[in-house]
């Protein structure tokens, strides 16, 4: 009785989204279309709610649940924080653009909702089972969510694309994980790390599954070469969806990827090493390369996440404690990043018109110049340049690769770079250069502006002052990892 | 450690700054204004006691402070300013008092944010000089590009796109290889502070590496032959006082790097590429003077001037004598002087007559006798006329030189020739002469403002011509204690 009350006080938080999720369904049916806003509220409580479970349930130590399905170790503790933090943004950015469109119903929460709680499994899996039905829950209502604007033909198709793509890719997974329990014996994440410390597996075995798992993985990354449909659905979904799965679900596939490669099969770290350095390289010069041709933004930004996915590949290919802090912070600056980068974008969103072209940032500045120089800090910030967190996110994942000896890989990495400060810089030639096209003022809820200016001017503060979130990230890394 | 001069002299411009973006537009124009006036003076002001309270004893780093600011990593907010760096952080914040007046009626539209980027850049370059630590040196460093890149881009001429692209892209490539650099020091000593790197042993091989990382970003700013290609886009397109901070400031924080970072972390292999430097120092010299000689345009010109006489600094720093190196600090301050004063004149005649076509001008100084008598002044220091700030480096550097390699010497000093060539020739077409249409006959002299900032400036170009032992003096303990340092092998084994 003790064991399963102290299993349950673990999942506290999870359990309590769920139901959540669940009432808000409910709920929906009985509420007036003129009072959704309490759905909204209800959403925001529930994001609250959890953070306050998590914070009283956190122990600083890891603990397991569930048979060693679940752990609750500060990697998962903090990862879930931020993933609170960054799903309520979304809620607060989206929310007078999917109004404008009709989607502002009870379903898009639930299914934000469920997809959180999906990460949140994701984040905290410590068996394939449970991480690959994380991962599965989040798939799902991310294509629900893609398809969310039925009468849409893009998002329609973006969703079929990604559900296509997205299953060829979780079954890809699947057989990975299958030929290392047939190879191992088990599909707990320890256990499959203990079994192969001993080393007594038959080596092709193992690396025909790893490469199976590194390209299911990498598929959710959006590394390249599976990249593809990276750019399709971005450019497709609302751009509110945009926003969630360009951001949130990112800490999720951060999180796979350190319960996978580097907790279960850090013995063959010498071999999927090799193939992050060549995922990491081509992400990042396709990336960068590509992101230049695009006059859609979405699309821009789509490969601007895969080169950002390719630095974020840079540590973990250090194979070090210093590397995956700094894969971590990387990741928090990104998702930091882009939330602001598409809220500009939500901003600018209007009934019957999607800001989605290049052009429709033209002359910002003198439509509205603070936020045009929001969307400046955050441009330098993906660039790269001090004095912004982006600065730092990229001087980590460098330092970790050179330490780790990939000086010319580094090199090459820095040149990439330089190809991608062009297009965020003329984002903020057009914002700053160009006379505006489009006078119509903008206008959003308060709330909503209130949170942006606090985002991208974080974006600064934290470029100035980096040193909190850093110590988060080699604290969560440093004390889960043993 | 308890100085906090360093400090304010880059935080109060900064801060400034921001106060004046908070006036927000143009309605509030005469405010920005003012403020910025206010900010300015009040930078200068702050800056006052690092030359009142140098040692002029101590080569090494004065007015230190710091604390532990990101120590993850080990990095320190670490400021200090020794010999060099003293002069160059005077002539940062005296320029930025210039380039606020010289914008005050010029500039009409979103003038907040053109001051504010002005005193903004102002406390950032002041950063790179004082800055002791690698990685709040390249935080300053890379810093500055962003309001410039604005200032270019949002002020400037026809082709100014382009011109601030190629800007910020040139500047970037080379910077981010610094960074490379430092990360390698970084992991060699577990640590970013610039004295620990100068006491590291390295091998040949990887400190020719590091030296041609800095090289890189180094050589972009200065710029160097046949990295200089964005300079003349760059001022062309600028308005005035982007032009001014980039020819008196921008380029001087290469050439104050080489000294910081370059040379002194990387001795041999400086010694080792030295004859590659100066190649490169004296193709600009030569070449890029004949290339001055060609324009048409007043401000590519004086670009390609700017371009030609920082090839005098490499060469002064790479012949690795104390003479020369002086001659070259003080060619930097002077050329600070020397190319606003330049760049300031142009800017009066485009005000006016919006071309800087040389075609376009001829016997300004019918109408405009008092400008034209500065502009002679100005022209007559660039071109190396003894008693003007302008000969002092170069002889300097020429007789440095000539103790050394007699051959070098002769090509460096047809500057003297090719200098006053393209410079007097520009004057003879635009300021002498029959007035050369009815635009320059409407033509009306300089008002009061202009002829202040004018004269301040031929006032520091006629006095450190001069005398310019206030800069030599300052200068001097450091360049004796670099080049002894230098003199030191820092191969491991040895």
């Amino acid at each position: 009785m003790n064991a399963i009350l102290n299993d349950l006080y673990s999942v506290l938080p999870e359990m309590f989204v769920l139901l959540m999720a669940m009432t808000i369904l409910l709920l929906d049916l009985f509420i007036k279309p003129a009072n959704r806003i309490v759905i909204f509220i209800l959403a925001q409580v529930t994001l609250l709610g959890a953070a306050f479970l998590t914070t009283s349930t956190m122990t600083g130590s890891v603990g397991y649940a569930f048979n060693n399905m679940f752990v609750d170790d500060p990697l998962a503790d903090v990862l879930k924080l931020m993933l609170y933090l960054s799903t309520s943004m979304v809620l607060i950015y989206s929310r007078s653009y999917i109004t404008l469109r009709g989607m502002f119903r009870g379903e898009f929460y639930a299914l934000i909702l469920f997809a959180l709680l999906g990460m949140m499994l994701m984040v905290s899996g410590q068996h394939f089972l449970t991480l690959y039905m994380g991962l599965e829950l989040l798939s799902l209502s991310l294509y629900a969510l893609v398809a969310l604007d039925r009468d849409n033909p893009r998002a329609t198709e973006a969703a079929m694309k990604y559900f296509v793509l997205g299953a060829l890719a979780s079954g890809m997974l699947l057989y990975g994980m299958s030929m290392m329990y047939g190879a191992t014996g088990s599909l707990n994440i320890s256990e499959v790390a203990n079994a192969l410390l001993s080393g007594a597996q038959d080596h092709p075995v193992l690396i025909l599954g790893l490469v199976f798992i590194v390209a299911g993985l990498a598929f959710k990354l959006g590394a390249v070469p599976f990249q593809m449909w990276v750019p399709d659905v971005y450019e497709g979904s609302p751009t509110a969806i945009t926003l969630f799965i360009g951001s949130v679900t990112k800490l999720a596939a951060f999180a796979f990827m350190m319960r996978i490669l580097v907790q279960g099969l850090y013995v063959l770290a010498i071999d999927w090493q090799g193939m992050l350095v060549i995922m990491a390289v081509m992400s990042i010069a396709i990336g960068n390369i590509t992101a230049i041709a695009q006059t859609n933004l979405k699309r821009m930004f789509a490969y601007s996440t895969i080169s950002h996915v390719g630095f974020l590949l840079f540590g973990f290919m250090s194979v070090s404690i210093n590397g995956y802090a700094s894969a971590m912070f990387y990741i928090v600056s990104y998702v930091l990043m882009t939330l602001s980068g598409f809220g500009v974008m939500l901003l600018l969103s209007r009934k019957g018109f999607e800001a989605e072209n290049l052009n429709d940032l033209k002359g910002l500045n003198q439509r509205s110049p603070w936020f045009a120089f929001l969307m400046l800090i955050t441009m330098f910030s993906m660039a790269g340049v001090p004095p912004t967190l982006g600065f730092y996110a990229k001087f980590t994942v460098l330092q970790a690769a050179l330490q780790a000896g990939y000086i010319w890989i580094v090199v090459f990495a820095v040149l990439m770079a330089v190809i991608g400060a062009f297009y965020y810089l003329r984002i903020v030639k057009l914002m700053y250069f160009d006379e505006p096209v489009d006078h119509s003022p903008i206008i959003n809820y308060p709330e909503m502006n209130m949170v942006l200016s606090v985002n991208a001017l974080g974006l600064l503060a934290l470029g100035i002052m980096p040193q909190r979130l850093m110590d988060i990230c080699a604290y969560a890394i440093g004390h889960s990892l043993q | 450690m308890d100085s906090h001069t360093l400090s304010l002299s880059i935080w109060v411009p900064i801060l400034a700054g921001v106060l004046v973006l908070c006036t927000g537009d143009d309605k509030n124009a005469k405010m920005a204004r003012w403020l910025a006036l206010v900010g300015a003076i009040a930078g200068f002001l702050v800056t006052l006691p690092l030359y009142t309270g140098f040692d002029y004893a101590d080569g090494g780093f004065q007015f230190q402070e710091g604390f532990a600011w990101i120590p993850a990593f080990n990095i320190n907010y670490h400021l200090g300013a020794d010999g060099i760096a003293v002069p160059l952080i005077l002539l940062t914040s005296f320029t930025t008092i210039i380039v606020v007046i010289a914008a005050w009626e010029v500039i009409q539209k979103r003038v907040a944010q053109y001051m504010a980027s002005f005193l903004i850049m102002s406390g950032i370059m002041i950063g790179v000089f004082s800055a002791l630590d690698a990685i709040l040196y390249y935080v300053f460093w890379e810093a500055m590009l962003i309001p410039m890149f604005l200032v270019i881009g949002i002020w400037g001429g026809p082709n100014r796109v382009y011109a601030t692209i190629k800007f910020f892209l040139y500047t970037l490539l080379g910077s981010l290889l610094m960074l490379v650099a430092f990360i390698y020091l970084y992991h060699q000593s577990n640590s970013f502070e610039l004295v620990d790197y100068y006491q590291m042993q390295l091998p040949m091989n990887v400190q020719i590496l590091i030296f041609l990382a800095f090289f890189m970003a180094f050589a972009v700013k200065v710029p160097m032959w046949p990295v200089h290609t964005w300079l003349p886009d760059a001022h062309v397109e600028a308005p005035t006082g982007g032009s001014v901070v980039l020819a008196a400031i921008a380029l001087k924080l290469g050439g104050y790097s080489f000294l910081r970072f370059a040379m002194p972390i990387a001795p041999d292999a400086a010694q080792y590429l030295s004859g590659f430097m100066i190649t490169l120092s004296l193709i600009a010299v030569v070449y890029i003077a004949l290339v001055a000689l060609v324009q048409k345009d007043m401000k590519k010109l004086i670009a390609y001037s700017s371009i030609s006489h920082m090839g005098f600094v490499t060469l002064g720093f790479f012949i690795f004598n104390p003479l020369g190196m002086d001659g070259a600090i003080v060619q930097m301050i002077s050329h600070g002087f020397i190319s606003s004063a330049m760049f300031l004149s142009v800017g009066v005649l485009y005000d006016r007559m919006h071309s800087r076509q040389i075609a376009d001008y001829g016997g300004v100084v019918n109408t405009m006798p008092v400008f034209t008598a500065f502009a002679v002044l100005f022209a007559m220091a660039n071109a190396g006329l003894p008693g003007t700030s302008g000969f002092v480096g170069e002889f300097m550097v020429i007789l440095a030189t000539i103790q050394v390699n007699f051959w070098w010497a002769v090509l460096a000093s047809t500057t003297l020739i090719f200098g006053a060539a393209y410079t007097l020739w520009m004057v003879k077409r635009v300021y002498f002469g029959d007035i050369a249409n009815s635009h320059v006959a409407e033509l009306k002299d300089i008002n009061a403002r202009e002829f202040l900032i004018l004269a301040v400036l031929a006032f520091m170009v006629l006095a450190m011509g001069l005398y310019p032992a206030p800069v030599t003096e300052m200068t001097h303990a450091t360049v004796s204690q670099l080049l002894e340092h230098m003199a030191h092998t820092k191969l491991p084994g040895i």
